[in-house]
């Protein structure tokens, strides 16, 4: 089993196709939409996790490629300069997902789990150093 | 009074030997919790302390030296951040917060203030090139009314950290009861109670350790943003008076130090331009400041725990913003820390402001730096104002 969080990016041409319902039945794998947006000029994303076996998986993935989607992993998407971080625990508040998190209530060091990212951007926004950027984020 | 007596004096020549014991404001909990405070006193001469937050009550003095012709600067600008020009010719001080003048503020709302008086800070200590604006009316003696000059903090004849108020002894817990998301100088903070703030490095900060200032005061030397400084004055807002709890520890505000330092000698690591969404500019800075443990009392003092300290839990949603004289009652930095605090029976996360992670190692550069014997203590000129509940042992004898 494979498990992502991936966001799509639709362009106008294939915004109002049932894409997702397309690839949940004929690759069989499941799918929870995390957050989606149409834009006035009917380009749109949906950033969801994608779960199934591997061979469906690589397979699904590739339909989305051939039918012109943008396809990107949240893990890749959000970073974090670890210079400029000095771990004060303003994104922990925000963040929704526990990505940004203190585990360790010892040394009180903020860890980034890139694998529990939706991509919310809310700790960009809080981050008083400016340390934490989303790539390509809508 | 006090069966171990050292001097300042004593224990510097002891460093100047190799022979001084330093540790750091944790390592000293479990040699008191081991050998009690006799054998702790008599074993360790300094305690290294240490915190690491966002201080909006900070600045910078800068003299630019003077301009060909002369300028009497009474309007300054660093990278199209107002700094104030109502001092000599050449002189200016910029402040934390100050930002840019066509910066949208709050207009937007959550502004996100992008750059301030912190920033023009952080990129002067890293090397950065800015422009300087300034103008002046023009007089016989300096008629120059417009000089605009690209600078560095080389070019800067002075360049001086001057913080009206840091290190804040301790601080409030910030919730918000209202039902909308509200951004504050204590971070967001969610509807109904949905999380909690704090903003004290606790058992590792300056004035937690020694909570009657004691062993600093007006001339203490000190690791200020990565180099070295002073502490010059006590805080504004300094109130001995507060409220303390059975180890003579303040459960709000109280103490707080003035501080000042070369620019020139700090490092950007540990001194940072900062943005607070929805609030402002800002500036996050490193304080670390070395306790000589002269007497048993000392020791007692700086084997302080983050459950031996105690805060006040503030509505930042209704209350504070209306002066409204009211708290939802005490917590301490041992909940705090463990990431969950109880308020009014139900159980809210909590998230730091302030870096303990930055503060230990702070604490840990500052023992090297007195190892290496780089750093020598000093004797204060003079205490700050302490608390008229002060009495020699007494908080040591009401914890035994």
């Amino acid at each position: 089993m494979i498990s992502k969080k991936i966001m799509l990016k639709f362009n106008k041409a294939t915004s109002n196709q049932p894409i997702i319902s397309n690839l949940a039945k004929t690759y069989n794998l499941t799918f929870n939409i995390m957050s989606a947006q149409i834009f006035p000029r009917k380009e749109g994303f949906v950033i969801f996790e994608l779960t199934g076996n591997e061979t469906d998986f690589q397979k699904g993935t590739q339909y989305l490629k051939d039918n012109g989607i943008n396809i990107q992993l949240i893990e890749e998407s959000i970073i974090r300069d670890d210079d400029k971080c000095y771990h004060c625990g303003f994104c922990v508040a925000v963040c929704p997902t526990e990505a940004l998190i203190i585990d360790d209530k010892k040394t009180m060091k903020v860890n980034l789990h890139k694998d529990r990212c939706i991509a919310c951007g809310y700790c960009v926004g809080v981050c008083p150093v400016k340390a934490i950027k989303l790539s390509e984020f809508a | 009074m006090f069966k171990v007596n050292k001097t300042v004096e004593e224990i510097n020549e002891k460093i100047k030997h190799g022979e001084a014991v330093i540790v750091n404001a944790e390592e000293m909990i479990d040699i008191v919790d081991k050998k009690g405070i006799i054998e702790a006193a008599k074993s360790v001469d300094v305690v290294t302390t240490a915190t690491f937050g966002t201080m909006c009550s900070s600045g910078a003095l800068i003299n630019f030296g003077h301009t060909k012709p002369k300028i009497k600067a009474s309007e300054v600008y660093l990278n199209d951040v107002a700094a104030y020009g109502g001092l000599a010719a050449v002189d200016a001080y910029i402040g934390a917060t100050a930002v840019k003048a066509k910066d949208p503020l709050n207009a937007v709302h959550p502004g996100r203030f992008e750059y301030g008086g912190g920033h023009v800070i952080e990129d002067l200590i890293a090397g950065k090139k800015l422009k300087l604006i300034a103008k002046g009316y023009g007089t016989d003696c300096y008629p120059s009314k417009y000089a605009e000059m690209e600078i560095t903090i080389d070019d800067l004849k002075q360049a001086t950290l001057a913080n009206p108020r840091n290190a804040y002894q301790n601080y409030s817990v910030a919730i918000n009861t209202t039902d909308k998301t509200i951004y504050t100088y204590m971070g967001v903070l969610k509807p109904k109670i949905a999380n909690a703030t704090y903003s004290s490095a606790g058992q590792m900060s300056p004035l937690m350790n020694d909570p009657f200032y004691l062993t600093l005061g007006i001339g203490t030397k000190i690791f200020l943003g990565g180099g070295t400084g002073y502490i010059v004055y006590n805080g504004t807002q300094h109130n001995p008076d507060e409220k303390r709890n059975n180890r003579g520890v303040p459960m709000t505000g109280a103490g707080a130090l003035a501080v000042m330092g070369d620019m020139k000698n700090m490092n950007s690591k540990y001194i940072k331009g900062a943005s607070i969404l929805g609030y402002g500019a800002s500036l996050s800075i490193g304080i670390g400041v070395p306790i000589p443990v002269l007497n048993e009392e000392i020791a007692f003092f700086t084997s302080v725990k983050d459950e031996d300290i105690d805060a006040y839990i503030f509505d930042y949603g209704y209350d504070y913003p209306r002066r409204i004289d009211n708290n939802y009652g005490l917590t301490n930095y041992r909940d705090l820390r463990s990431g969950q605090i109880t308020v009014k029976g139900k159980t809210v996360p909590a998230t730091p402001l302030s870096s303990y992670y930055m503060a230990l190692e702070i604490s840990e550069k500052l023992k090297e730096w007195i190892m290496d014997k780089k750093f020598y203590l000093t004797q204060y000129a003079e205490q700050l104002p302490t608390s008229k509940d002060y009495e020699p042992m007494k908080y040591v004898k009401g914890n035994i």
